[in-house]
């Protein structure tokens, strides 16, 4: 089969790649970009250590055809860093409250949750629970992979407020 | 877990999708979601030269309510179906069984067309279109044509959907104020296919019951709707278990299986009565 010419946005850059169509996501991302936080784990979409964020859905890219998404916007666990490369608050969080032992689940889990709070910030145990419920771990048991994603909500609710005023200072410095 | 080679085709109307698998005849399929076949492609159980990807067609897309009917494009995802007001709105019942449905990454991507179309007897939808009479529309080479749901699974993986044709979209009336609707599920962990669902719609002297996951194609009975209307909750139940044609499997044996329809059918009768009137 021939190759087709693939572009996509990954973590805010813009790749190209030569890629048979029956080439998974998950495969192009690690094997191609060497995009690596993904992980393969049961590789059959039971697991979702495989998630990222595809255009604003968290998906599992071991069960993506490359050519499907050709054009689209991706975030890896990668991409979920500040600015200035330190621990993004979801990251900081995993490690602060022990969401991770052997790590394995961990990309996909903070990609997954990434969006779970984009999409409700407040979410109760039970929500987190339920929009949770497409990434195993096989290790730490779920309480503080929870306790985890609770925490970075009360973060990233207590930082709205100043954020939004520290990046209005970033602009004024940058027009300065 | 690497497919067979294919073409890949990402037309942008339905009539160059047709024109594709008219083109290639049963060497093409077409994809939705991809969370049914990806995963056989990767075990090599479904292999084919041109895959069709729907995803560029808009006029596959969109949730319209009107005052009488729900029409839902094929490619609409489960997650759509949960996150639309206006539909939860107007059929409570389709955000319930949606959220029911797998897990939230493939809420994401599944679409409502592929899975009534795909005709997986495990698939929650096929059974939820059946309660709610629902008519599919399709497109094929010779025009378009309606198949009420109740009409369209002739087996395991067989319908009435031709191979050169692609369902389209879905048509719901809109049940009345008075009608209570509910959707029970009984699965082993989440994402799992159901051991036994039931849907029922009940109310305003109605009544309309379908189960899931029981039989190679999914089950409404006239009888257990009829009996229901009147208000004989046991004579539905009976009815319905004898409608059933559960086989053994590692879902468990036949006895349990009719047990767990039996206790499935009864919630939902229950909590949609509660929500009728």
């Amino acid at each position: 089969m021939s190759k087709m010419h693939v572009k996509l946005t990954v973590n805010g850059k813009e790749v190209e790649g030569l890629a048979e169509p029956r080439t998974l996501l998950i495969h192009f991302l690690r094997e191609d970009l060497k995009i690596t936080g993904p992980h393969i784990g049961c590789e059959t979409s039971h697991c979702g250590a495989c998630t990222v964020d595809i255009d604003g859905k968290s998906v599992k890219s071991c069960t993506t055809f490359v050519a499907q998404v050709n054009g689209a916007d991706i975030t890896t666990v990668e991409g979920l860093v500040n600015d200035d490369g330190s621990l993004g608050v979801l990251q900081e969080m995993f490690r602060e409250h022990h969401g991770l032992q052997c790590g394995f689940c961990t990309p996909g889990m903070i990609t997954r949750a990434h969006r779970l709070l984009q999409e409700n910030p407040n979410p109760t145990e039970e929500e987190i629970r339920f929009g949770m419920a497409g990434n195993l771990c096989r290790c730490t048991g779920y309480q503080n992979i929870v306790k985890a994603i609770s925490a970075s909500a009360d973060m990233l609710n207590a930082q709205a407020p100043s954020s939004s005023e520290a990046v209005g200072q970033t602009e004024v410095e940058a027009a300065e | 877990m690497i497919p067979a080679g294919f073409e890949y085709h990402r037309p942008g109307d339905i009539a160059s999708a047709i024109g594709i698998l008219q083109e290639h005849g049963d060497e093409a399929r077409v994809i939705a979601g991809g969370h049914s076949l990806i995963p056989m492609m990767k075990l090599r159980m479904a292999e084919m030269g041109h895959l069709v990807d729907l995803q560029a067609i808009e006029e596959l897309k969109g949730i319209e309510i009107g005052p009488d009917t729900v029409t839902l494009g094929a490619m609409v995802t489960q997650h759509e179906l949960i996150t639309h007001d206006g539909l939860s709105a107007a059929i409570p019942l389709m955000r319930e069984a949606a959220l029911q449905i797998a897990d939230p990454q493939v809420r994401y991507v599944g679409t409502v067309g592929g899975n009534v179309a795909n005709g997986d007897p495990g698939n929650d939808m096929p059974g939820l279109m059946q309660c709610l009479n629902a008519t599919f529309e399709l497109s094929g080479p010779d025009g378009n044509r309606s198949v009420a749901a109740r009409d369209f699974y002739e087996a395991a993986y067989f319908t009435a959907r031709e191979d050169e044709e692609i369902l389209t979209r879905i048509s719901i009336r809109v049940p009345g104020s008075g009608v209570g609707q509910a959707y029970e599920k009984q699965k082993r962990k989440i994402g799992d296919y159901a051991t036994a669902a039931a849907a029922v719609m009940v109310g305003n002297g109605t009544a309309s019951v379908a189960m899931t996951n029981l039989a190679d194609t999914p089950i409404w009975s006239g009888e257990a709707s009829n009996a229901l209307a009147g208000g004989d909750v046991d004579g539905c139940v009976s009815a319905m278990l004898d409608a059933i044609e559960p086989v053994e499997d590692n879902r468990g044996p036949v006895e349990f299986k009719k047990h767990v329809a039996s206790v499935m059918l009864r919630r939902a009768i229950t909590r949609a009565q509660s929500r009728a009137g």
